[in-house]
């Protein structure tokens, strides 16, 4: 149903989310961002059961927020991410378990970009490039076919705009829009929106 | 309401320690077995809707509370209001909806009893999110909207930090105008940064915060279901009567609605689920948040309704009879040519 794709290039994370909130059979909202601002430089794309996602992730944006209250600097992506690993083991066997598929994407400045996959089961990966959804299934194998290390943010863009096109022309749900930031040394930075329609 | 079927509660009635037949003889066993499959998870059997626009918030409903198939009351009140200014319309289980209705009441008067302000409609979807929260994978059932015109007197500490901000800008406006500003940025269209930050910060109690707490006095309108889902939006409509009430909605509703166009096409949606959908019906609610507090519309009998649609139908036909029969007049000439020439073309 929902969809998260995540591609690092050599300074910088791409990274985009379906605009779709949806209930059984009815699409409740068409502008609903997927993406939690962790830190200046991190950012959380959560998806997975009703609300589940919602609990999960500003659970984990407060607790990162206070770390950098009481000790003065942020938690690096690589610690954010092992973190969020940590709490979705604690909660895997117990009665509550959290039922939430996540990509961390974070830049840092010692270790460069960062894009982290993460799923219910509490793994974590560190990879090139990461998707989540039905869609995955679509768009892995064009990201393994076109995807280098070195490629251009313009690139990254035309590549996550293939498998925008790819979903709309074979994935059985209409997902209309998707949300894409950009995060690089400088920050996150909303980029337009892509949506049926864009070339 | 329609919980019951949906959980298979028809076997309970088998067992009554006091009683050693049901005295209702409706032939239960087989009446709430479901020989045929339901083709998606079947909403709870209500239509409730709510809207925002220009005049503020209007939120309708039915009336209709059934219970394994049998209508338990035709007059329930579905819209519940939570305080002068806040309204909630209610899906799922009644009674725990109207149990969570008064403890978020009771919350929300000691928050204003605290802090010294009403909470905002956020805050309140929040705090009955998180209410509910311990009680998911329970069989407690509520989806709600909450509808209200947020106060906008917030205290001091918070004003400082937005000298240039968005939120400001339409601070300034004229209060006639800050709704439809204010609406704009929670929907995001300034660029994504609005949104995420009110998703942040609910409390401006932090200084050091580096987010900016988006504060604003205009309508607001929250879906808050028990699996947790808490959603802002302009145009909700929960139970199982919402997609007849959605297509009705999505074609009418925008932000430039007069009060009476508003009203009218909130009561259609109504009729028209009430129509389709067997667990709702009856009559329908209609109440309207402003500034100055809600509204509620007298009840309105949808049969009425009915039989009034019947009657427009019936004299749109006559009078398209009529006209048919001063066309054809003119129309025997036409088609007495068009014989000609297709008998021509055939030849």
């Amino acid at each position: 149903m929902e969809y998260l794709i995540g591609i690092q290039g050599p300074d910088y994370v791409l990274v985009a989310a379906d605009n779709v909130a949806a209930s059984s059979i009815i699409q409740m909202k068409h502008d609903y961002d997927k993406m939690f601002k962790l830190s200046d430089k991190i950012l959380l794309l959560c998806v997975g059961e009703a609300g589940d996602t919602v609990q999960f992730a500003e659970y984990i944006q407060k607790n990162v927020q206070l770390y950098k209250m009481r000790n003065g600097y942020e938690l690096s992506p690589s610690a954010a991410a092992n973190f969020t690993r940590k709490n979705l083991a604690d909660y895997l066997r117990s009665r509550t378990p959290y039922h939430v598929n996540l990509l961390l994407a974070g830049h840092d400045d010692a270790d460069g970009p960062g894009l982290f996959y993460m799923d219910y089961l509490a793994s974590l990966a560190k990879a090139p490039f990461a998707a989540h959804g039905y869609g995955a299934f679509l768009t892995l194998s064009i990201l393994d076919r076109y995807y280098r290390p070195d490629l251009t943010r313009d690139e990254a863009v035309d590549l996550l705009k293939k498998c925008v096109e790819e979903l709309n022309r074979r994935f059985i749900l209409n997902l209309p829009s998707f949300n894409v930031r950009l995060i690089d040394k400088d920050g996150i930075h909303d980029m337009e929106k892509i949506s049926i329609g864009t070339k | 309401m329609a919980l019951q079927d949906l959980c298979n509660f028809g076997d309970m009635f088998q067992e009554p320690g006091y009683l050693e037949e049901s005295p209702i003889q409706f032939g239960f066993p087989f009446a709430s077995s479901e020989s045929v499959p339901l083709p998606f998870p079947m909403g709870h059997g209500t239509t409730t809707l709510a809207f925002l626009f220009q005049g503020g918030v209007l939120a309708a409903a039915d009336t209709r509370s059934s219970c394994s198939g049998l209508v338990a009351c035709p007059a329930a009140q579905k819209i519940l209001p939570i305080h002068s200014h806040l309204v909630g319309t209610t899906s799922g289980t009644s009674a725990d909806c109207a149990l969570w209705k008064r403890i978020l009441s009771r919350e929300l008067r000691l928050y204003q009893l605290r802090h010294g302000r009403r909470l905002s409609t956020g805050g309140a979807a929040k705090l009955l999110s998180h209410m509910l929260h311990p009680f998911k994978g329970t069989e407690l059932c509520v989806a709600a909207t909450l509808c209200g015109w947020d106060g906008g007197e917030l205290d001091d500490g918070c004003r400082d930090d937005h000298k240039g901000s968005e939120a400001d800008d339409s601070e300034r406006r004229d209060t006639t105008e800050t709704p439809k500003a204010d609406v704009e940025t929670t929907a995001g269209a300034p660029g994504e940064k609005v949104s995420l930050s009110k998703t942040q910060s609910s409390s401006c109690t932090k200084r050091q915060c580096s987010r900016r707490k988006i504060s604003f006095s205009g309508p607001g309108l929250f879906y808050v279901c028990s699996d947790g889902t808490r959603l802002e939006g302009k145009l909700f409509s929960v139970g199982s009567g919402s997609p007849y009430a959605y297509s009705i909605l999505d074609q009418g509703v925008r932000w430039g609605l007069t009060v009476e166009e508003a009203t009218s096409i909130a009561r259609e949606a109504v009729y028209r689920a009430t129509h389709r959908d067997a667990y709702s019906g009856n009559f329908v609610d209609i109440y309207h948040v402003t500034p100055n507090g809600w509204t509620r519309r007298t009840r309105e009998d949808l049969k009425e309704e009915y039989y009034r649609e019947k009657e427009r139908v019936k004299t749109r036909g006559k009078q398209r009879e009529t006209s048919r029969e001063k066309k054809s007049k003119h129309r025997g000439v036409f088609w007495r040519d068009k014989l000609a020439s297709s008998e021509q073309i055939l030849n």
